[in-house]
């Protein structure tokens, strides 16, 4: 089974972005912030990472680039999903190594159709409701 | 809705679009109608049957439209931008090299996302297309949603459901909370208002033909008086693309399946320039 991340400082939205992974097959982990997300890949590199960027003690983005410089860290697919939906700041993810870019409010087909996109589920497996 | 409205409903639809409705679909045309209803100023779906009882035109036209499905987005499906890709698109840059000239048509093109989908594709081949003269011609029966495509303005919500966000970057500028496609990809398409149950051989001649997830909505003989007089339009090394649940296959034979390619389909032929009309044509044509 593959793991996700889910880094978020609201409760709230962690707890959604784990009901629709779950649904999708993913194995679930969480973290509220940056600090501890890289900790947790230090642990064990999930396969993706889905990723808010403000968060207090470390940001999503300073988070991003310590990750791709780890040992094996270019290996998760790391997709944003944030209300900063700039593209200003959907640029400075992509240069820093983001994969793909979920702009809030999100739902289940937009989660579904972005890790399509980067091959962390197949095309032709609908995740169950 | 009572099932006298149903069924007159049922009969007014097929007969302006094609739309063959089965006997349960009361909810499709409550769902559609309502909020049509609702934007007429009308109190309900009773009223709208009333006017459209009484020949009211400009409510005719409107019920058709809200009822011709336009569910779609970015790269909706992904396998037949693949084929796009990988097959039409190699293939075709090699047969019309001396022509360095193709033409596609969207013949569903709804509110865009297909016909511009097409356009990134063209455009993410770059060098290859160099001097080559394409063009993209999006119809729909429904003017509404050919505005909405001209425009190429989109929602946050409807830019996420298939587009990879480098394509978002680079063929898209953002607009508040809208993203719009960039005028170079706007003008890559030319819009036209079009029933495909009426003649469409003005349109001139395709190398590639998109018509996808329309045809599921017409009966039997309607589709293969569809295929039939695309087949016309089209050179034997020509390509129609279809939806993943439709199929030629035990309709016609003006087009054979292309092995290991799902919902892609090559004409078999018989185009009719040397009035070769199929025999399920004349039929359908009939009607």
């Amino acid at each position: 089974m593959k793991t996700c991340l889910v880094v978020d400082d609201s409760g709230v939205v962690r707890k959604i972005a784990r009901r629709i992974l779950e649904g999708m097959g993913f194995s679930v982990i969480e973290a509220e912030d940056g600090a501890v997300a890289l900790e947790a890949c230090k642990r064990a590199m999930p396969e993706a990472v889905l990723l808010d960027w403000n968060m207090p003690v470390m940001d999503g983005f300073e988070f991003l680039v310590q990750l791709r410089r780890l040992p094996g860290g270019d290996q998760p697919k790391v997709v944003f999903c944030t209300t900063e939906n700039g593209i200003d700041h959907i640029s400075r993810a992509l240069h820093a190594g983001a994969n793909e870019y979920i702009m809030k409010p999100f739902d289940k087909d937009i989660v579904v159709a972005k890790f399509q996109e980067v091959g962390l589920i197949a095309l032709d497996v609908p995740a169950e409701a | 809705m009572t099932p006298p409205d149903y069924e007159y409903l049922r009969k007014l639809f097929k007969d302006h679009s094609g739309l063959d409705l089965s006997s349960d679909k009361q909810y499709l045309i409550e769902s559609r109608l309502l909020p049509l209803a609702r934007k007429c100023g009308l109190a309900g779906i009773p009223d709208l049957i009333a006017k459209i009882r009484s020949g009211s035109t400009q409510h005719i036209v409107q019920a058709v439209e809200a009822m011709t499905t336009n569910e779609t987005f970015f790269f909706r499906d992904k396998v037949p931008f693949d084929h796009f890709r990988d097959t039409i698109m190699p293939e075709l840059l090699k047969a019309r090299a001396a022509r360095r000239a193709l033409r596609i048509w969207c013949a569903a093109g709804s509110t865009g996302q297909e016909p511009y989908s097409l356009a990134m594709c063209l455009k993410e081949m770059g060098a290859a297309l160099a001097g080559w003269r394409v063009e993209i011609i999006a119809t729909d029966l429904s003017q509404e949603v050919l505005e909405k495509s001209k425009a190429g303005i989109y929602s946050q919500f409807e830019v996420q459901r298939g587009l990879p966000i480098q394509m978002l970057v680079k063929y898209f500028k953002q607009s508040g909370e809208f993203w719009q496609i960039t005028p170079e990809l706007r003008s890559m398409i030319q819009h036209r208002q079009l029933n495909l149950l009426h003649d469409f051989s003005q349109l001139g001649s395709f190398d590639v033909v998109f018509c996808r997830n329309v045809l599921i909505y017409f009966d039997q003989d309607t589709k293969i008086n569809v295929f039939n007089r695309l087949a016309r339009l089209m050179d034997g090394d020509g390509f129609l693309v279809l939806g993943a649940a439709e199929t030629v296959v035990g309709l016609t034979d003006t087009f054979k399946p292309v092995p290991d390619r799902r919902g892609l389909y090559r004409p078999n032929g018989l185009r009719a320039g040397a009035g070769a009309m199929p025999r399920a044509a004349a039929v359908a044509a009939g009607r």
